[in-house]
């Protein structure tokens, strides 16, 4: 008898009645965004005309298929370039963020730790206009002293990737300093009394014992920076992420199918992606 | 000798990402909109130091009740989003089968890797006047014509509340799992009522959870931009849309600015205060997922 449940039958029942209703909540506007990617219809409503691919590979108007539109394949591409760079980057100075938490003493090492979790609490569109009025007053700066014109810190992707950058290495130096810390730094000392160079323990050593953290990491990092909305809005110049030239034809044209196609294609994308991440952790449990 | 000097310079090395990081992309960021929201503008290039931008945002009740309204409808969310959701961490960690448990879990994490785009425009293909539900409604017989149940604030709390609920119920789901099933025997042995148990066992020992799951909510619904603008439409008065529209729309910086640090200072503050009534800190809350 578990002692956590309810004890009469009527109210486990609710219970479960509850936890049915609720799932019921998380899939209905998932499954409303999938659904009418494959209605034969020029609307994302009801009735459902019968189905179609139409949505994914029709290539003339008026029913573009999202593989023949040119905008949501740019921006498809730009997003994956964006994401790519940004999740490796993190990934680097998240795995320097770990070692210098888990491995170094030096004064205010608790303030500074804070001060590393604090970008995940700074709300996404405060650090995007941040960085765009810093990177602008840099750029200013430059171009009156040296006449000098730094295009690179004018909106675009440089800086959505800088924005993107500041608050997801917070994210990839928590997973891999979870994982550093249960090292056991015995392995290390056992490779060095054995004549092996710090450098090579850790490329032997330490960082193999740190690959599926650091790969998942990347993945997370991928997921997010893909999603990302809020300080992309920010930042972002001529060349739009996915998310945003989604929320452009939302605004500007209104709901059409494409944008339901699309959505699936994020979903299978997303769902694969974190399923090969579940797999990668599942199987460093195995000794 | 050698050796403090080589861990002197893997320190430095270490060191070197984190500051560039901390310091470039955050720190002096935030310093540099603290600047610009003290800048008035009073000629063309021309800039004065003071209050101005705060004063002429005191002064607009308009600017203001946005701030309110996104405040109080961010603790309505959070409070909602606690109360939806603790039961269904419960029920995972707690009443759930152990084989069941994992699988439940991870449905609960699937619209967490969905952006929050494909979520709103679910809930606009779902809600507005076209809609499914307006439709099956229509169908059922119970309306007799289209109706519209997007652009009221009703929507928005469920849109907002969806978007949420899964950051409240992960770091309660963590917290409750740790829970030893013997202490509700003790509870109950002791001649406590499942209330008394609830309130006095099963509450104080989810805390911890509780604050970091609030925490979160919380500054994502402050924060959040799209739920509040597709679901509630123009209309919508959130404040991040009043900073987008300085920013953005208008060219407006200062006051752009000036809204950005009251938004970041008004989040810092519930925060802040979140923590201090419960004696929790920011490590050992937002850090542990």
């Amino acid at each position: 008898m578990n002692v956590a449940a309810p004890q009469s039958p009527f109210l486990r029942w609710v219970y479960g009645g509850y936890m049915f209703a609720f799932f019921i909540y998380l899939a209905a506007p998932l499954t409303a965004a999938g659904v009418f990617a494959f209605n034969d219809s020029l609307f994302p409503s009801l009735p459902w005309n019968g189905f179609t691919l139409d949505w994914f590979f029709n290539d003339t108007e008026p029913k573009l298929g999202m593989f023949y539109d040119r905008r949501l394949l740019r921006g498809l591409e730009v997003s994956l370039y964006v994401g790519l760079i940004v999740s490796a980057l993190s990934v680097a100075a998240g795995t320097c963020n770990a070692f210098l938490f888990e491995r170094k003493e030096f004064p205010f090492k608790a303030a500074l730790h804070v001060l590393m979790i604090v970008p995940l609490v700074i709300p996404g569109v405060i650090l995007g206009i941040s960085i765009l009025v810093f990177a602008s007053i840099v750029a200013n700066g430059v171009e009156e002293t040296m006449s000098w014109d730094w295009d690179m810190l004018r909106p675009g992707l440089f800086l959505v990737i800088l924005g993107q950058f500041s608050f997801l290495t917070t994210i990839t130096s928590l997973v891999i300093a979870a994982r550093l810390r249960k090292f056991d730094i015995a392995l290390e000392e056992a490779a060095l009394n054995l004549g092996a160079t710090r450098v090579r323990v850790l490329a032997t050593v330490t960082l193999p014992y740190l690959a599926p953290a650091m790969f998942s990491a990347f993945v997370v990092a991928f997921l997010v920076s893909f999603e990302n909305f809020n300080t992309t809005l920010m930042l972002v110049g001529s060349d739009a992420p996915l998310t945003i030239t989604m929320y452009d034809r939302m605004v500007k044209v209104g709901s059409t199918p494409v944008l339901n196609a699309v959505s699936v294609f994020l979903m299978l994308g997303s769902g694969l992606l974190a399923l090969l991440s579940v797999v990668v952790q599942r199987e460093r449990k195995q000794p | 000798m050698f050796r403090s000097d080589a861990s002197k310079l893997s320190l430095i090395l270490l060191m070197t990402p984190f500051v560039l990081w901390i310091g470039l992309l955050i720190v002096l960021p935030q310093l540099g909109i603290g600047y610009i929201s003290l800048r008035e503008k009073v000629g063309p290039r021309e800039y004065e130091l003071g209050l101005a931008n705060y004063i002429d945002f005191i002064n607009e009740p308009i600017y203001w009740n946005t701030l309110l309204r996104t405040a109080w409808m961010s603790i309505l969310v959070t409070a909602l989003a606690l109360l939806v959701g603790f039961p269904v961490a419960y029920y995972i960690a707690k009443i759930a089968q152990q084989r069941s448990r994992a699988a439940l879990f991870l449905l609960c994490l699937i619209p967490l890797w969905v952006s929050d785009l494909v979520r709103a425009f679910g809930w606009i293909v779902l809600l507005r006047e076209t809609g499914v539900v307006s439709g099956m409604l229509q169908t059922a017989g119970l309306i007799s014509g289209p109706v519209e149940l997007l652009y009221n604030d009703v929507t928005v709390v469920i849109g907002l509340v969806y978007t949420v609920v899964l950051f409240m119920i992960v770091p309660l789901f963590s917290t409750l799992d740790g829970m030893d099933n013997s202490l509700l025997e003790a509870g109950y042995n002791l001649g406590g009522s499942r209330v008394t148990v609830f309130r006095r066992i099963v509450v104080p020992y989810a805390m911890p959870g509780i604050v970091a799951g609030c925490i979160i909510t919380f500054m994502l619904t402050a924060g959040s931009y799209l739920t509040p603008i597709l679901l509630g439409g123009k209309n919508s008065s959130w404040f991040t849309e009043q900073i987008y529209d300085q920013f953005i729309t208008r060219y407006n910086w200062e006051s752009g600015a000036t809204f950005g640090v009251l938004l970041l200072g008004f989040t810092s503050f519930v925060v802040w205060l979140g923590l201090r009534l419960t004696g929790q800190s920011l490590a050992n809350t937002v850090a542990k997922e």
